[in-house]
């Protein structure tokens, strides 16, 4: 096992040849050579057995100078030139000891006692799992900073409601009629921009394909934005746009809302009065 | 004269409150209920850990999200009125029913009564009414200062769809609400609302037949809207925040800073 694997070089060549990358050729070019080796030596491939395991623990056991007593749990392997890297051994003897068996069993991935239902499969240095490159950023704890930013956000909005809705009434007009059409007949002011787009445009204008064309561009605005930048500085274009279109909305909200009365002919509302509901 | 037995302490009561199955298995390990709270890094770390706020929030948050002037509460706010409307609208289903037929309809006089009558049932009304049209508003201007931050960038794209979907669901459940009085307000602005989808070039007619129930507004629309009102778009609305909340966190929390 110590000395290096070779690479079945016919393997390697096919893989090149079908364009596979370097590393993956190489990866499967050792993997077919030990494979080639394995079946010369008359081993099986493939998963052993449970007693053809248990053998080859036993013999890796008696390889190790029998019974590992010499595992103790702080062991410090002496990894001098081998630059960080467990042997095989030594990596077995880590595992035991935080197994909590001292290494008396030697077990390496086979279940020490009937017991154990699962087994480990490996130990990952923690540098081989991911390697982070963001750089730490500025943080505080969520309790109690921000709880108590949002605590007092929620008491500042719920007592304001609370006080608006002591003093003011919300509406209740007579009767419903299908008969009788008011003289103000608005919708409510959220589609106030929709009704006075109907003032000017066709139905099928302003009532779809504005209102479709609308929520399709914001849906589609992250993906079509394709500044990777946040900064204001460098979106004066989109901030505009967008001001553009949230002016749009909100001057056809106001004049429905405000400057309409019966009939839904233009008003002033300082002369005709204010003909809006909420 | 016998002697009457000492009363227990309070630490004693305490420890035999708190040192018991009952109160372990409700108290996760290292609960500020289970052993007190000291103002260390290692509890207030807990303190959100061991909470069931960690479905919302992380143990830490990037600085500069807390200012006030980052993201004004908006998104927060939103889903606090969403929970206090929730609330009050509960609070109002025991008092009404959704019939309007010619001659019986309840729904009307139910409004009326809840003010007359009904302890607080004015006020409660008022709340849902007023938080209703702040929700609407609280939404819009989320989404301003979600496209001004652009905060809507790579991860956060997909998260955007969402509150789209949400900033529709919103209008659909305050429009949906708006009609429950059967006043003539209700029922004329509901028209002309109604309307608009019903001049959709191609479905128009289907659209508007499903959505009300019939050829015009009546009875059954105020079924049909009572229903997707109080469970159908509140459910689907929920979902949605769900999806929401989590893609906050996974897509790295808060955004910025600018
Ligand atoms: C029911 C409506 C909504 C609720 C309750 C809600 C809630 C929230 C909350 C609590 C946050 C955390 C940050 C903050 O408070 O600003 C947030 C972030 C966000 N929201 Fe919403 N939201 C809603 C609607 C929307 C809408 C309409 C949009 C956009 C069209 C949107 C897009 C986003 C995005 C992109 C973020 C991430 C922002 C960042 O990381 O800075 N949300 N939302």
């Amino acid at each position: 096992m110590s000395d290096e694997v070779q690479i079945d070089q016919e393997v390697y060549d096919r893989l090149i040849g079908e364009g596979k990358s370097e590393r993956i050729a190489r990866a499967k070019a050792k993997a077919a050579s030990v494979r080639k080796q394995k079946i010369e030596e008359g081993q099986s491939l493939g998963p052993k057995p449970a007693e053809e395991a248990s053998k080859a623990l036993e013999e890796f056991r008696s390889s190790r100078g029998g019974g590992g007593g010499v595992a103790t749990k702080t062991a410090a392997p002496a990894d001098g030139g081998s630059g960080g890297r467990l042997t095989p051994e030594e990596r077995a003897q880590r595992v035991a000891a935080s197994l909590g068996n001292g290494g008396d069993s030697g077990s390496v991935g086979v279940p020490a006692s009937s017991d154990h239902t699962h087994r480990l499969l490996a130990l990952v240095p923690p540098a081989g799992i991911q390697q982070v490159q963001s750089k730490q950023m500025d943080k505080v704890y969520t309790w109690p900073h921000l709880l108590l930013v949002e605590f007092v956000a929620l008491l500042a909005v719920g007592s304001l409601l609370l006080i608006v809705s002591f003093f003011l009434d919300a509406p209740l007009g007579s009767l419903a009629n299908p008969n009788e059409v008011p003289a103000i007949n608005k919708a409510p002011w959220y589609f106030m921009g929709l009704q006075e787009l109907l003032a000017y445009f066709h139905p099928a204008v302003a009532g779809i394909t504005i209102v479709g064309a609308t929520v399709a561009l914001l849906m589609a605005l992250p993906y079509a934005d394709k500044n990777p930048s946040a900064r204001p500085e460098n979106r004066k274009f989109a901030a505009m746009a967008f001001t553009f279109f949230l002016a749009f909305w909100g001057i056809l909200t106001m004049i429905g809302s405000f400057l309409r009365g019966a009939g839904y002919e233009w008003v002033w509302p300082w002369v005709q009065g204010l003909g809006f509901t909420l | 004269m016998p002697k009457l037995p000492k009363p227990p302490s309070y630490s004693d009561v305490k420890g035999s409150v708190q040192d018991n199955v009952i109160w372990k298995s409700i108290f996760r390990p290292g609960s500020i209920y289970r052993k007190g709270y000291r103002d260390t890094s290692r509890d207030r770390a807990l303190a959100a850990m061991n909470n069931v706020l960690y479905h919302l929030h992380p143990v830490k948050v990037k600085r500069h999200g807390l200012k006030l002037t980052y993201t004004y509460c908006l998104g927060g706010l939103s889903f606090f009125l969403f929970v206090l409307l929730t609330i009050t609208g509960i609070f109002l289903m025991f008092f009404y029913t959704p019939a309007a037929g010619a001659g019986t309809e309840i729904a009307y006089m139910n409004m009326r009564e809840l003010s007359a009558s009904v302890t607080f049932g004015g006020l409660v009304r008022n709340l849902h009414r007023w938080g209703a049209h702040a929700m609407v508003f609280a939404v819009f201007l989320h989404m301003a200062r979600v496209f001004y931050h652009g905060a809507y960038k790579p991860p956060r794209e997909f998260n955007w769809v969402v509150g789209v979907i949400l900033l529709l669901l919103t209008l659909f459940l305050s429009f949906t609400g708006y009609l429950l009085p059967w006043d003539q307000l209700a029922l004329w602005a509901v028209t002309v609302g109604t309307n608009i989808a019903g001049f959709s070039p191609v479905f128009g007619d289907q659209v508007s037949f499903v959505l009300l129930g019939g050829v015009q507004i009546g009875p059954e629309t105020l079924l049909r809207w009572y229903v997707l009102h109080v469970l159908f778009v509140p459910f689907i609305t929920v979902v949605f925040l769900a999806v929401h909340f989590w893609r906050i966190r996974k897509d790295g929390g808060i955004s910025g800073p600018l």
